[in-house]
C-alpha cells in the first residue's frame, strides 16, 4: 500500500534559532511587530508500506537516520494511506 | 605512511590538503573520490572543507551517509587517524563519530577571517607538537560552525581532555567577542572517545605556509605524521 508522510522538523525548546531570529528582524524592519517566530522543515515523502504501523515506523527511522539530528531537532510525523 | 583526502561533489579544500602534505610535509597523499571508496590502507584520511551537497538539509549530513565513510568508520574504529576539516569536521559530526553538531552560526552569515584560536591539549596525534595553551592564528570559513552539544556531552569533553582548540583573543583569553560564531564554551575542535578522530571548523590548510601569512596550522599534519612514524616505529 503506498503511504504519504507528512514530517516536520523544528528546534528542540531552547535551542537557538538564527535564521528565525534574522527573519524576525525582517519582518520587524516591514513594520510587523511579532511576539515570536519559529522556523521548521517539512517533508512530505510518498513510498509503499505493508500497513500503517510499518509506515509510521519506516517514518521515524528516517527521521532517526538522517532527516532530523537528534542533537538539536524534534519531529511530528503523520502518516495518511 | 599514506594520506587520504576525500573527494566528495562540492568538496573545495582537497586540493589544498593535498598539496600542504604531499609539497610541505613530505607525505605521498592520494586524492580519492567518494565513488571509488577506500581501496587500500591508509594511515590517516583527511575529510577536506567545502559545501558537499550543497549543504543540503544539514552541512555535511548528506556525505556523512554516503557508502565511503562506511569505510572511515572502519578505519578510525582500527584507530587509524581521521581529521575533518571545516565541512569534514560537519560530515564527522553527522556521521556520530565525534559527539555534538556544528550548527548556523549565531549571527547567520558566512564568516571568512583569521581567528586566534588556544590549545587545550598536547595529548592528542593532532597536537603533540604545539605547547599547552599556545596561542595560534587560524583562518575560519564557514556559515554553520556553531558547536552545540548537551551539557552531559561538554562536561564529558572537559573531562577528558577532548576539546582540541577553543576560540580566544590573541592574548589567549576566550571572551564573546572573540568567538566567532556562537560556539558553546568557544569550542571548534572536537576529539573522539579514543583521541584518533578530530573535527575543527578552522582550516589549518590554509594557515601552513609563510606565503599565507601564518605557518601555526602545519603543527596539526606535523602533529600526525609524527604520531605515525612513532606508531610504525613500535610496530617495526
Amino acid at each position: 500500500m503506498m503511504f504519504r508522510a507528512t514530517i516536520t522538523i523544528g528546534l528542540k525548546e531552547g535551542m537557538l534559532d538564527p535564521e528565525a531570529t534574522a527573519i524576525r528582524h525582517a519582518l520587524g524592519n516591514l513594520g510587523f511587530a511579532t511576539e515570536d517566530l519559529h522556523t521548521k522543515k517539512l517533508f512530505i515523502v510518498r513510498f509503499d508500506a505493508a500497513d500503517l504501523q510499518e509506515a509510521e515506523e519506516s517514518a521515524k527511522a528516517m527521521c532517526e537516520r538522517l532527516l532530523a539530528n537528534p542533537v538539536i531537532h524534534r519531529y511530528e510525523i503523520e502518516v495518511r494511506q | 605512511m599514506r594520506f587520504a583526502v576525500i573527494q566528495f561533489g562540492g568538496s573545495n579544500c582537497d586540493r589544498d590538503a593535498q598539496y600542504v602534505l604531499s609539497s610541505i610535509c613530505g607525505v605521498d597523499t592520494d586524492l580519492v573520490w567518494y565513488k571509488d571508496r577506500l581501496s587500500r590502507q591508509y594511515d590517516a584520511v583527511i575529510l577536506p572543507g567545502g559545501f558537499s551537497y550543497g549543504d543540503y538539509l544539514r552541512a555535511g549530513a548528506i556525505a556523512a551517509r554516503t557508502p565511503i565513510m562506511q569505510d572511515v568508520i572502519a578505519h578510525a574504529r582500527s584507530g587509524r587517524l581521521v581529521l575533518g576539516i571545516c565541512n569534514g569536521a560537519q560530515i564527522l559530526a553527522e556521521t556520530g563519530l565525534v559527539p555534538g553538531v556544528f550548527s548556523i552560526n549565531t549571527y547567520p552569515k558566512f564568516i571568512c577571517k583569521s581567528v586566534h584560536l588556544r590549545v587545550e591539549t598536547t595529548q592528542s596525534p593532532f597536537t603533540s607538537q604545539y605547547r599547552q595553551a599556545d596561542v595560534i592564528r587560524i583562518p575560519i570559513a564557514h556559515k554553520e560552525g556553531r558547536y552545540v552539544a548537551p551539557p552531559e556531552v561538554l562536561r564529558d569533553l572537559n573531562e577528558q581532555c577532548r576539546i582540541a582548540f577553543r576560540f580566544c583573543d590573541p592574548a589567549g583569553v576566550s571572551t564573546p567577542e572573540s568567538n566567532p560564531n556562537g560556539a558553546m564554551e568557544h569550542v571548534t575542535g572536537v576529539l573522539n572517545p579514543a583521541g584518533n578522530v578530530l573535527a575543527m571548523m578552522p582550516h589549518p590548510e590554509r594557515a601552513s605556509e609563510p606565503a599565507l601569512g601564518s605557518e601555526d596550522g602545519k603543527k596539526v599534519f606535523l602533529s600526525m605524521i609524527t604520531y605515525i612514524e612513532r606508531a610504525k616505529g613500535v610496530t617495526s
